[in-house]
């Protein structure tokens, strides 16, 4: 009997969900026993004809990481979920946008700019990179950007969510053990459409510090902020997302001195992230007056990029207004 | 008329507290004044029941101003809930002004239940204000059933998710 197949894609990530699907150590051996590994473009050569000449349905796992950020991402999206029987969006990328999403808050023209003009930069000729070129063997194309980065399900139909940047590896492992278990038929899948490899609740639930009553003075940025090891970030004024943020890091980066900055997206029954972060922040701020909210909310020095450096394109509003105007081209 | 030659109408939605604004609105309703017809209010306990995530799902689709209002600082039915609102007004603003949005799109109001007057002038002046910042087009496509859909899911409390994803 052939084994099942698997495909992992990268589309607008930055890599490191791969590592952390490496970084499951021999666990990956059981991986390779277990499947067939038919496309997985940073770990083995593969054409996208390869996939194209597959039959629909034919690959069984397929772990999609990455955002829509351009028209190869999405092609490649919409083929990946024709051949794959479980497309699981596989990273914060897939799932909300993540870092890439962040382009959100611009328009292209002003991305691209950045990357051609800007400081660190060597362009003499401002030089502007172009989708297709007419070569002497033949017309080249390079993708196009789209007018704001999509997250997976908002291109596919996607069957499961992995959040985190990266999926923690102990969380890959079980899902890993589980859909070899279910193949086996001694487990059962969870239903569609749910969120695997991660917690139900909050950070703050997995989190060991001590909680009292929140009421906060002042926020502080934490490396300018002497902590207390022991006591709740947000209690001493220093901006943790936990509190909406889903579980399954075991609280990592508070366990570590450092405030959750939110990769594991938002926790069951959040419809917005951030909406959720700003209910939480203004709520615990000891202030009734106007004027001196105003100066707390000045430590807060990018509130939106702190309610949504992971989540924007997943978000209710998705990006900024010049990025929808150019989206929507009025 | 066609849709483009129609004088912009905004479309606001705006979130009433039982004890105050909803009665200041209410005495405005029942004394007859008369006011734009352009806010579509919804009631909540309090104000301090106002989760942002009403004011984004508004925006996303398609409102062109969000209206808070609630009882006058002290005088909250629930102590002090409405200072919540006030300190969540003031955060959301700061974000929606990084995306993008005019403040004077969101707009935090006090009414008592006897201030039926003011909550129809204050209407009436932002109504205006909106008007001279023109439409948001957040979401061009849909706006025309926009207010309809983002009541039904607020009062329902069921987010018509699918439906803003789309």
């Amino acid at each position: 009997m052939s084994k099942p197949k698997f495909a992992m894609y990268w589309a607008a990530s930055c890599g490191g969900c791969e590592i952390s699907v490496l970084n499951i150590h021999e666990k990956i051996l059981d991986v390779d026993a277990n499947f067939e590994v038919v496309f997985w473009p940073v770990a083995m050569d593969a054409k996208y004809k390869d996939v194209e000449a597959m039959e629909d349905g034919s690959i069984t796992l397929c772990l999609f990481n990455g955002g829509m950020r351009n028209d190869e991402n999405e092609h490649i999206a919409k083929l990946l979920r024709r051949k794959s029987k479980i497309m699981v969006a596989f990273g914060s990328c897939a799932c909300e946008g993540c870092i890439p999403g962040l382009g959100n808050f611009s328009t292209v023209d002003q991305l691209i700019d950045t990357a051609f003009t800007t400081l660190s930069t060597d362009n003499p000729k401002n030089l502007r990179p172009q989708t297709s070129y007419d070569a002497p063997e033949g017309a080249l194309h390079i993708p196009t950007m789209n007018p704001m980065l999509k997250t997976l399900d908002q291109v596919v139909d996607v069957d499961y969510y992995m959040p985190g940047c990266p999926p923690e590896s102990h969380q890959i492992t079980a899902v890993v053990e589980l859909v070899i278990a279910a193949l086996q038929g001694s487990a059962q899948l969870p239903p569609k459409g749910a969120t695997i490899g991660a917690g139900n609740s909050t950070v703050c639930d997995e989190c060991t510090r001590k909680r009292n009553e929140k009421l906060i003075k002042a926020f502080g940025r934490i490396q300018f902020t002497h902590t207390d090891p022991e006591l709740c970030l947000l209690e001493q004024g220093i901006p943790c997302n936990g509190l909406a943020t889903r579980s399954g890091c075991n609280a990592r980066c508070p366990s570590a001195g450092a405030q959750c900055i939110g990769c594991y997206g938002p926790a069951e029954g959040v419809v917005d992230y951030g909406a959720r972060l700003i209910s939480a922040f203004a709520s615990v701020i000891d202030s009734e007056k106007p004027e001196e909210i105003d100066q707390i909310l000045d430590g807060l020095v990018d509130p939106a990029g702190q309610f949504y450096r992971f989540n924007l394109a997943g978000s209710l509003l998705r990006g900024s207004k010049s990025a929808h105007h150019q989206s929507n081209g009025s | 008329m066609t849709e483009e030659t129609k004088p912009f109408e905004p479309v606001i939605i705006g979130f009433t507290c039982n004890w105050c604004s909803y009665r200041a609105a209410d005495m405005a309703g029942i004394a007859r004044m008369k006011y734009a017809p352009n806010v579509r209010l919804t009631r909540l306990m309090c104000s301090g029941r106002l989760d942002p995530t009403f004011v984004f799902k508004a925006f996303a689709g398609g409102a062109d101003a969000v209206l808070i209002s609630g009882c006058h600082p002290g005088d909250c039915h629930y102590v002090n809930q409405n200072y919540k609102a006030m300190r969540r007004y003031h955060l959301m603003k700061r974000v929606l002004v990084q995306m993008g949005i005019e403040p004077g799109r969101l707009k935090l109001l006090w009414a008592s239940a006897a201030e039926g007057q003011i909550f129809a002038n204050e209407i009436n002046k932002f109504v205006e204000e909106v008007r001279a910042l023109g439409p948001l087009n957040w979401n061009a496509d849909r706006r025309p059933q926009i207010a309809d859909h983002v009541l039904l899911s607020v009062v329902n409390g069921q987010p018509a998710e699918a439906e803003v994803k789309a």
